[in-house]
């Protein structure tokens, strides 16, 4: 679809050059239909350059959930299901029960997710079901125009909060990572944003670690991305990306809520004996 | 299980006609009266190399049914009137994606939470497709232990041939009483390959698979239509099956399903020891529903009248009057609010209907 | 020769100008020189004095892969050119 072939290496004044960055193999190469500067896009890509780097893409299965992102087998280049509005993860899991040599994927918005599909999302979780759930969250229903969504933050301004998300009259921005990293079945979840390259970096590997908890028979994994939408923000994309870095991670703080790799070493580390726990702690140190 | 012959709660043969047919997935719900079944199921099924999920709601049991079924096993849920009500979003998915699977509905009264008593409420919900949008299932109607186990059979059967979901709408008493079953002619089978069209871990070297219901544009959306809409003109042509009992010279043509039809049985015995002239006919399949053969009946000279049996307020009744077409009198006999009936519930109308073809008092006008 | 440089595919550019911001070197920049298929105005690449280094950062922060980024191999010449195939692949 693209007009320009994607060439690995090019001889530029008899010089040549390799391509470090081009569009990863589990991508279709259908450009995507969201807004200018949406970052379902570079999400999208980060799923698809972990799958890549895995090597799974011909096993991976996904959900599309309902929202912004409901076209997602379109981008996307392995088996997918479009799943009903919430019920992504109990679709998923009937998948993977199915099918265990599969790597299950689920793609849900914030109102998806955690309004509509809250029961399915927690219990999902709860049972460890081995499943990797990208969850993108905008603070906005983005597909039906800008309604508010559960995540919505005090003060927001959507088309059903027209003064600003008042918390007496419709509660608080509900915290998904936190919540599920209380559950026994998490493996992995960890919040992060996309509104510079360092942070959209630091997302690609909590999503490497996510897709790992799964391919290790670890349990359920999850990584909450901040994402803007600033078509129904009414900003400039990159005024909406700012405001993703400056306000948004102040209700919603970036961080590893659950890591079983993480415990893992914590305990090796703790079961050791002293002389390798004591050479640890001075590489710790340095 | 070794013996042929089984005495066995209805509830549970139904679990059984699952494993023959190569059930490999159950997802449920606990809602009396159909327990039976996911318990059962969560003892058994592991034995059958299959899976039990006890779901959080039966939104979730019948979404992870999309799930394994799209994944290619043939797969299970079952419920009761509340719990199927919930089904209906994902049934509705489940027949956009063309995706097989079996749901059964052990039905007790409802509106609301009602009461745990058999009823047939859930008639018009499971033969007009239930859920929105434009869709039918493939619907039978056990009356018997027997059947639980059979017609569960023989729905993953017709699932899977026209992929397509396929309920089996019984109710409270049939699920909960015991018979023997004779499982001779349901031979455990392995389902059909589904891997040129599920989702799998073998993509390597093939066209990936999707499965959706959204097609925006409304020239996208019409072929598909287009080719449900035939799909279940073909179904209508193939699958209607009913018995009938005592039928061939009855003047009087009970029309019943479920229990009903089985104190029907008893009340044509009754009545034709009293020389009343009675036969009942039992749909099966109640979608496709057999308006042919009831039509026939209509139009012969030796019958009278039709009633109808039903524990509800009138549902099954339309069909039988859309049938017959205004070519004999329709007579509808009622139970409400969960109670059975007996046979002399059934006898009383129908002596009154032999001296009246036309007696007001259970003539079944269209209003 | 510059040690990289980038290619934008003009008719996947949705013109939302985060890699303008992002590129430490300002070498891409916001045009109306141009309209693509989509309407949209894609950004430009220009770097006459051969300052981009193919650090990525404009490809990073693309949301819709319409940057390419190619760079001079490491070492030259010496290279196995299938390892580095299926590595890019
Ligand atoms: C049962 C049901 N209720 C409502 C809708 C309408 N609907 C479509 S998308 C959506 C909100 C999606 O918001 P979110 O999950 O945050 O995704 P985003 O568009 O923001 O990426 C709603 C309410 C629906 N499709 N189905
Ligand atoms: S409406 Fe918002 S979330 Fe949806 S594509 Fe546009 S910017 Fe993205
Ligand atoms: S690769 Fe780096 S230096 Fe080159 S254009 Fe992109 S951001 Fe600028
Ligand atoms: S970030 Fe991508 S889409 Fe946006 S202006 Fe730059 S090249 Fe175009
Ligand atoms: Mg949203």
């Amino acid at each position: 679809m693209e007009a320009v072939p994607e060439k690995k290496r090019v001889t530029v004044d008899g010089q040549d050059y390799e391509l470090v960055f081009g569009r990863p193999a589990s991508l279709t190469s259908k450009p995507f239909t969201y807004c200018p500067g949406c970052n379902h896009g570079t999400i999208h890509r980060l799923v698809a350059e972990v799958i890549d780097e895995l090597g799974i893409q011909h096993r991976c299965v996904g959900m599309a959930s309902v929202g912004c992102s409901v076209f997602s087998y379109e981008f996307f280049d392995f088996d997918f299901i479009s799943c009903a509005h919430g019920r992504a993860l109990a679709v998923a899991t009937g998948v993977k029960r199915v099918q265990p040599d599969t790597v299950v994927l689920s793609y849900q918005g914030d109102g998806d997710l955690a309004a509509i599909g809250t029961a399915e999302t927690i219990h999902a979780a709860n049972r460890g079901e081995r499943i990797t759930t990208i969850f993108v969250n905008n603070a906005i229903y983005g597909m039906t125009g800008g309604q508010m969504a559960p995540t919505t933050i005090i003060g927001q301004r959507t088309t059903t909060t027209p003064e600003g998300r008042d918390e007496h009259r419709i509660g608080w921005p509900i915290r998904m990572s936190e919540m599920l990293a209380l559950l026994p079945g998490v493996a992995f979840v960890a919040r992060t944003t996309c509104h510079d390259a360092k942070s959209i970096l630091k997302t690609k590997v909590a999503i490497k670690k996510a897709f790992r908890a799964q391919l290790e028979d670890r349990g359920f994994s999850m990584v909450e991305i901040l994402s803007n939408c600033n078509v129904n923000w009414r900003m400039t994309p990159q005024d909406a990306v700012n405001w993703v870095g400056e306000e948004m991670t102040k209700v919603f703080p970036p961080g590893t809520y659950k890591d079983v790799f993480a415990e893992d070493q914590e305990k090796a580390r703790a079961d050791a004996p002293s002389k390798t726990k004591a050479q640890s702690s001075e590489k710790t140190e340095v | 299980m070794s013996a042929q012959r089984v005495f066995m709660k209805g509830n549970e043969a139904a679990c059984e006609g699952a494993f023959r047919a190569g059930c490999k997935f159950f997802a449920g719900y606990p809602i009396t009266p159909q327990n039976e079944v996911p318990e059962y199921m969560s003892k058994h099924i592991w034995d059958h190399g299959g899976t039990f999920i006890q779901s959080e709601s039966e939104v979730a049991a019948i979404n992870m049914l999309m799930g394994a079924s799209a994944a290619g096993a043939r797969a299970m849920t079952s419920s009761s009137s509340p719990g199927i009500s919930l089904k209906q979003e994902g049934i509705s998915y489940i027949a956009m994606s063309e995706l097989p699977c079996v749901v059964m509905n052990v039905v007790r009264c409802g509106p609301g939470l009602g009461n745990i008593a058999p009823h047939q409420g859930d008639y018009f919900q499971a033969t007009r497709g239930g859920g929105h949008g434009d869709y039918r299932t493939i619907t039978l109607a056990p009356n018997s232990v027997q059947e639980m186990a059979q017609f569960v059979y023989l729905a993953f059967e017709l699932a899977d041939k026209w992929r397509n979901p396929a309920l089996v709408l019984s109710d409270g008493t049939i699920g909960q009483m015991m018979e023997p079953v004779d499982f001779s002619e349901m031979p455990y089978v392995e389902p059909p390959d589904k891997s040129d069209w599920c989702l799998n871990a073998h993509q390597e070297g093939r066209e990936r698979h999707l499965i959706t219901t959204i097609y925006l544009l409304a020239e996208d959306m019409a072929p598909v239509h287009e080719r449900l809409v035939k799909k279940y003109e073909r179904i209508k042509k193939a699958e209607v099956r009913y018995t009938d009992y005592m039928s061939d010279d009855a003047e009087i043509l009970i029309v019943a399903i479920g229990s009903p039809s089985r104190v029907a049985r008893s009340a044509i015995k009754a009545g034709r020891e009293e020389g009343l002239k009675l036969g009942l006919l039992r749909p099966i399949t109640v979608w496709p529903f057999p308006y042919g053969v009831i039509r026939q009946y209509a139009e012969s000279d030796r019958v009278k009248a039709i009633v109808v049996t039903e524990m509800n307020w009138g549902q099954m009744v339309e069909d039988v009057a859309m049938a017959v077409s205004g070519k004999k009198p329709v007579h509808f006999v009622p139970k409400h609010g969960g109670l059975t009936f007996t046979p002399e519930d059934m006898l009383e109308p129908i002596r009154a209907i032999r001296e009246n073809p036309m007696n007001p008092e259970t003539l079944w006008v269209q209003t | 020769m510059p040690i990289g440089f980038i290619e934008i595919l003009d008719d996947t550019c949705k013109g939302c100008l985060l890699c303008v911001a992002a590129c430490p070197k300002s070498l891409l920049h916001q045009t109306k020189k141009k309209i693509n298929k989509r309407g949209l105005y894609p950004v430009e690449f220009v770097d006459p004095e051969g300052k981009c280094n193919a650090c990525r950062l404009c490809a990073i922060v693309c949301p819709d892969v319409a940057i390419r980024v190619y760079k001079q191999p490491r070492k030259p010449k010496t290279e196995q050119p299938a390892a580095a195939e299926a590595k890019a692949g």
